[in-house]
């Protein structure tokens, strides 16, 4: 039976509605991060620097807010790995800065990143960081010890029912 | 099969009413559980089991009258409606706003169990094939919670023990009617931590943390399990959470504190062939025989046999203290340098270099481990 | 409804080729229906030894029969085998035969890509299976495959895992792609939209869904392939990537998944009471519409499975919300079988009970479904054996008594002999309390705290296991004497007239029994 032509047709579109599916899965991908960054899931903070200017901050001494540092190793991850301060009280608006501690003890150079989380996760939007350690990878010779800095301001705008923050960091070996 | 054939009165039907377990017993509900939030999804659970029982009262009793009366065997003659826009309208509605009257407990519900503001004490959980890690951020503790139910057990060996599964060997403390709060993460694939009785389940995410919390009213000791699939020893990883009052919580802490002292007491003294390899065994079991087998022999080839192993028990020392501290890159063997202390890292290697016919005769002190670390360094 | 029926082949039709490359060949829509149901049933069987193996093992606590790792496989291939090589391929092989028939057509749209579709199903999951036998053993990440165990942390054979899932995605998009070109444009002249038998409305549907996700599926297993082969990390939060993007891209092909498993029985169930009510549908309009909302519903509540996973409050809120909206559809159609049913004139031949069976257990799944929808109370349900007892009754009285009911109803159209009724009636009730002692206690244990996925499991658990692989068993074995009934009523029995059931309706019935190899090459005209 030879195809005619409204079948051609037919099959034609669902051919090409097929195709933009396999494409609206792959699609999936930015549009999550876009939705993570507007409703916070798993507390995905800035992954690049922010653009502190200071005149358009105001400390807001009203307000205290606890921040509390914790860090994760992952599966394989033989590396010394801690925050030196693991507790600040800040206020909104103020500028921070704390150091977290990294050594690699193994006999190999190894190559690490840190991946950054937040609760409660409607906080996510309001920690703008505009240095961390957890935007680039890094590389540690063998035995080799960094204290690396996190700088960090929290806004303003924090809702108000949030006093206290947990920024987490969970550090991957990524050596290739 | 083999297992169960030692065992013949599980097997028939015949023999149902009486499986032999005394603590088998025929609960078909949830739990009311022993928090605020528990409590109010136990009553949310309820209240819409008797909805649907309502629902199905009704919707089932039409339908079997139907079968019952307008059956052709008792003459019935076929109606012939088959249409009405009113009765369509009706049967939209109706159901709609009984969901709209089930949203409402539920969402408050929701909110209740999702306001984790003002902890009092934070407790961070760490999931890993296959255990779990508990750590105190404020009093700076942390250990491994293991499963302590003895494999001879689990294969059918001994007779189970009343806990059977659901036993560990150091369960997390918290004091009563104190808000605590668990931020939960993973160290490799997704677990997810539950305990029935407070109503907490939350999936432990490799990379991110999560938020629950707990109040707990009651005095007791509450158990649970992982709850989402995370590989061979999914079902062997539980959870047990207990409850002390403040007084008796300060007492475990201050305990805690000091067994964490005594450990490292413990490296420093003289140890004895017969200590290091009781110990060892004791760590093996624990640690190692879930993948390595009790008998050493492994499962290859994911996990390899330590028995006669020439490259590793019966080779050269350094190498495996290396392999135990360090872990293997690209297999399934853990760094357990951060997980075990120095004294268990020295007993396990004294005994796997020593059990199952391995028979080296070397033995591992805890000052070795010391010494192997600060070379490391 | 009435039709012009063409009574014998033209001489450029021939009859059936002879021997085995009849069936390798094949571009008739009732030979590769009549393939799919065969595979399926193979399938079917197949699943079930994994399901006799889990629930031996299950029968009592402590390890038996299998070691963990295996116990995973099998619980994973138990729901691979059973969504994509018994279930799917049963409602393809159901419209295979009956679409044509129903809406006048003489065959499908694409005979040859028909014949295509169903030949890669046997070397999917032959490739799939074969996994089983591998080094590191098959695919054990339960067959929701969560990143990163079914990535970093899987066996080697994932790989051919993944490319048997394509295989069967490939297929389902042909066999979808062939259903909507054949409704949409070979339909008899009169034979309206809707005038369509509802089978053919709820196949059309589904075959959109199919369409819509199948592709969401291959784009899911295409990210797991780069991750695990090319060093990208879709689902690897080492390299900015997320493990929950997995879940939620899953689950936007997985909840339409389980419509699509569930929609065909629809339209078979709404062939059916009608016909042994001898009564016409009732609420025939609204049929389609709720059908319809349920497959645009089914796309925007996908994260109901993902309560736990950590999501921000109005998550939660809106994905409950929206998925207990669900039920208002699904009610409707209740709703209007039992109106149907109401002041007919019932008779309980074999497809009918279940058919009955179905309309009660699939209300009774959809409860479970309802209260599974409330996210509060979903953190106490949630991965427990409560929702292993969910889906089992939508899936196994929904789905699978479905397609039974289906063959059993139009078997005497495809072989033109009655089957052994005292025999379906039989395999009726074996099937009915096997199935419900084999999940109904699971309703119990999930909400006593017992997991799902685990080989073993605490002592307070036993009673209620043991019930369930008896049942399991019961359920299973039974199964045997419906393939004894089916061959028996091929090899022969009672002569079936064309249309042998009193009250049913449509162009299938107008046929003679068995069905002419080739039918409707001249279109009927639908009044």
């Amino acid at each position: 039976m030879a195809m005619d032509s409204s079948v051609k047709k037919t099959t034609l579109k669902l051919v090409l509605l097929t195709l933009a599916m396999f494409c609206f899965g792959f699609a999936m991908v930015p549009l999550y991060d876009v939705f993570c960054q507007v409703t916070g899931i798993n507390g995905k903070t800035n992954s690049t620097p922010y653009q502190y200017q200071a005149e358009q901050v105001a400390i807001d001494d009203s307000r205290t807010i606890t921040i509390q540092f914790v860090t994760n190793k992952n599966d394989g991850m033989g590396w010394e790995f801690y925050p030196k301060t693991t507790e600040l009280k800040v206020h909104p608006g103020q500028f921070n800065s704390v150091i977290f501690f990294a050594h690699n003890p193994s006999k190999q150079a190894m190559v690490a990143q840190a991946i950054p989380s937040i609760t409660p996760f409607d906080a996510a939007d309001y920690l703008h960081k505009t240095e961390c350690f957890c935007f680039s990878q890094q590389r540690l010779a063998s035995g080799e010890e960094v204290d690396m800095p996190m700088r960090f301001v929290i806004d303003q705008a924090l809702p108000k029912h949030i006093k206290k923050l947990t920024l987490s960091y969970t550090l991957f070996d990524v050596t290739p | 099969m083999l297992l169960a054939l030692r065992q013949p009165q599980l097997l028939g039907l015949g023999l149902l009413w009486c499986t032999g377990y005394a603590q088998a017993d025929w609960a078909t509900n949830m739990r009311e559980g022993v928090t605020a939030v528990s409590q109010s999804i136990y009553n949310l659970h309820m209240t819409i089991f008797w909805i649907c029982v309502v629902i199905g009262i009704i919707v089932f009793g039409v339908m079997f009258w139907s079968m019952l009366m307008h059956r052709k065997s008792r003459g019935a003659k076929p109606a012939t409606f088959h249409e009405n826009t009113l009765v369509e309208i009706i049967w939209t509605t109706i159901p709609f706003l009984i969901l709209v009257f089930m949203a409402i407990p539920a969402s408050k519900t929701l909110i209740e169990a999702y306001n984790a503001d003002e902890a009092e004490i934070d407790i961070k959980i760490t999931g890993y094939q296959w255990k779990w890690k508990y750590d105190y951020l404020n009093e700076k503790i942390g250990y491994f919670s293991n499963l302590s139910t003895p494999r001879d057990e689990i294969n059918n060996l001994k007779p189970k023990n009343a806990n059977y599964l659901l036993e560990v060997d150091e369960p997390v403390v918290v004091p009563v009617n104190k808000k605590v709060r668990f931020l939960i993460t993973s160290a490799d694939v997704i677990h997810s931590w539950w305990v029935p009785e407070l109503a907490v389940k939350k999936d432990a995410i490799p990379g991110f943390i999560n938020e629950a919390w707990t109040k707990i009213e009651k005095p007791g000791t509450y158990r649970g399990q992982c709850t989402e699939l995370c590989g061979k020893d999914h079902g062997f990883m539980p959870i047990v959470i207990e409850a002390k009052s403040e007084e008796d919580y300060q007492l475990w802490l201050a305990s805690k504190q000091e067994q964490a002292e005594k450990e490292k007491e413990l490296t420093s003294k003289e140890w004895t062939m017969d200590e290091l390899m009781t110990r060892g065994e004791k760590v093996y079991n624990t640690t190692c025989a879930v993948c390595h087998q009790p008998n050493g022999e492994g499962m290859p080839p994911v996990f390899p046999a330590l028995k006669g192993s020439t490259l590793i028990t019966t080779g050269d020392v350094k190498n495996h203290i290396d392999i135990i501290v360090n872990g293997k890159q690209g297999t399934a063997m853990q760094a357990f340098g951060k997980q075990l202390s120095e004294v268990d890292i020295a007993a396990v290697t004294t005994y796997e270099r020593n059990a199952w016919g391995n028979n080296k005769g070397d033995m591992v002190t805890p000052q070795d481990i010391v010494k192997f670390n600060e070379a490391a360094q | 409804m009435s039709a012009v029926l063409e009574g014998h082949t033209t001489d450029h039709h021939h009859g059936p080729a002879k021997g085995l490359w009849r069936w390798v060949l094949t571009t008739n829509h009732k030979d590769i229906g009549t393939l799919y149901l065969w595979f399926s049933f193979a399938m079917f069987l197949f699943g079930g030894t994994l399901a006799f193996v889990i629930r031996a093992e299950l029968f009592q606590p402590g390890l038996q029969i299998v070691e963990p790792n295996f116990f995973n496989q099998m619980t994973t291939m138990h729901g691979l085998v059973m969504v994509f090589g018994a279930v799917m391929p049963a409602f393809v092989g159901l419209a295979n035969w009956l679409v044509p028939m129903m809406i006048g057509a003489p065959d499908m749209a694409m005979p040859r890509m028909n014949n295509w579709s169903f030949w890669i199903l046997p070397f999917a999951f032959a490739m799939l299976s074969s996994t089983l036998l591998m080094d590191g053993g098959g695919p054990n990440f339960g067959w929701t495959f969560y990143a990163p165990l079914s990535t970093t942390y899987a066996p080697p054979s994932t790989v051919l895992f993944i490319l048997s899932i394509h295989m069967m995605g490939i297929s389902s998009i042909m066999g979808a792609i062939n259903i909507i070109a054949t409704v949409l444009n070979l339909r008899a002249p009169g034979m309206t939209l809707m005038k369509m038998p509802l089978f053919v409305w709820t196949w059309l549907i589904t075959a959109f869904l199919l369409i819509a996700v199948m592709p969401v599926l291959a784009g899911v297993v295409t990210m797991m392939l780069m991750d695990i082969s090319f060093g990208t990390s879709f689902f690897s939060a080492a390299g900015g990537g997320d493990p929950v993007l997995f879940q939620h891209v899953f689950w936007f092909f997985g909840h339409p998944e389980v419509y699509i498993m569930i929609l065909p029985a629809f339209g078979v169930v709404s062939a059916i009471i009608p016909a042994f009510a001898r009564k016409p549908l009732f609420g025939y309009t609204s049929m389609v519409y709720a059908t319809a909302s349920i497959a645009f519903l089914s796309f925007i509540v996908w994260a109901h499975h993902m309560f736990t996973v950590g999501m921000p409050i109005t998550g939660e809120l809106y994905f409950m919300y929206a998925t207990m909206l669900i039920a208002v559809p699904t009610g409707v159609k209740v709703f209007n079988w039992i109106t149907t049913m109401f002041k007919g004139s019932l008779t309980f031949e074999t497809p009918m009970l279940f058919a009955t069976a179905f309309v009660i257990l699939f209300t009774i799944g959809g409860f479970s479904g309802l209260m599974l929808a409330i996210a509060p109370a979903d953190f106490q349900y949630h991965d427990t054996y409560f929702v292993v007892a969910h889906f089992h009754y939508v899936l196994v009285p929904g789905a699978i008594f479905g397609i039974m009911a289906g063959i059993y109803y139009w078997l005497p159209k495809w072989t033109g002999h009655m089957y052994d009724e005292t025999m379906g009636k039989v395999h009726f009730w074996l099937s009915f309390i096997g199935m419900n002692l084999a999940f109904f206690p699971m309703h119990f244990t999930g909400l006593a705290g017992m997991p799902r996925r685990i080989p073993d499991y605490a002592l307070q658990f036993a009673n209620f296991n043991m019930l369930s692989s008896v049942g399991a068993f019961l359920f299973g074995f039974t199964q045997l004497l419906f393939l004894f009934i089916v061959i028996k009523c091929i090899i022969g029995g009672k002569k079936a007239s064309a249309k042998p059931w009193e009250g049913a309706e449509g162009l299938e019935w107008m046929l003679p029994s068995p069905a002419p190899y080739h039918t409707f090459t001249t279109p009927p005209e639908v009044k």
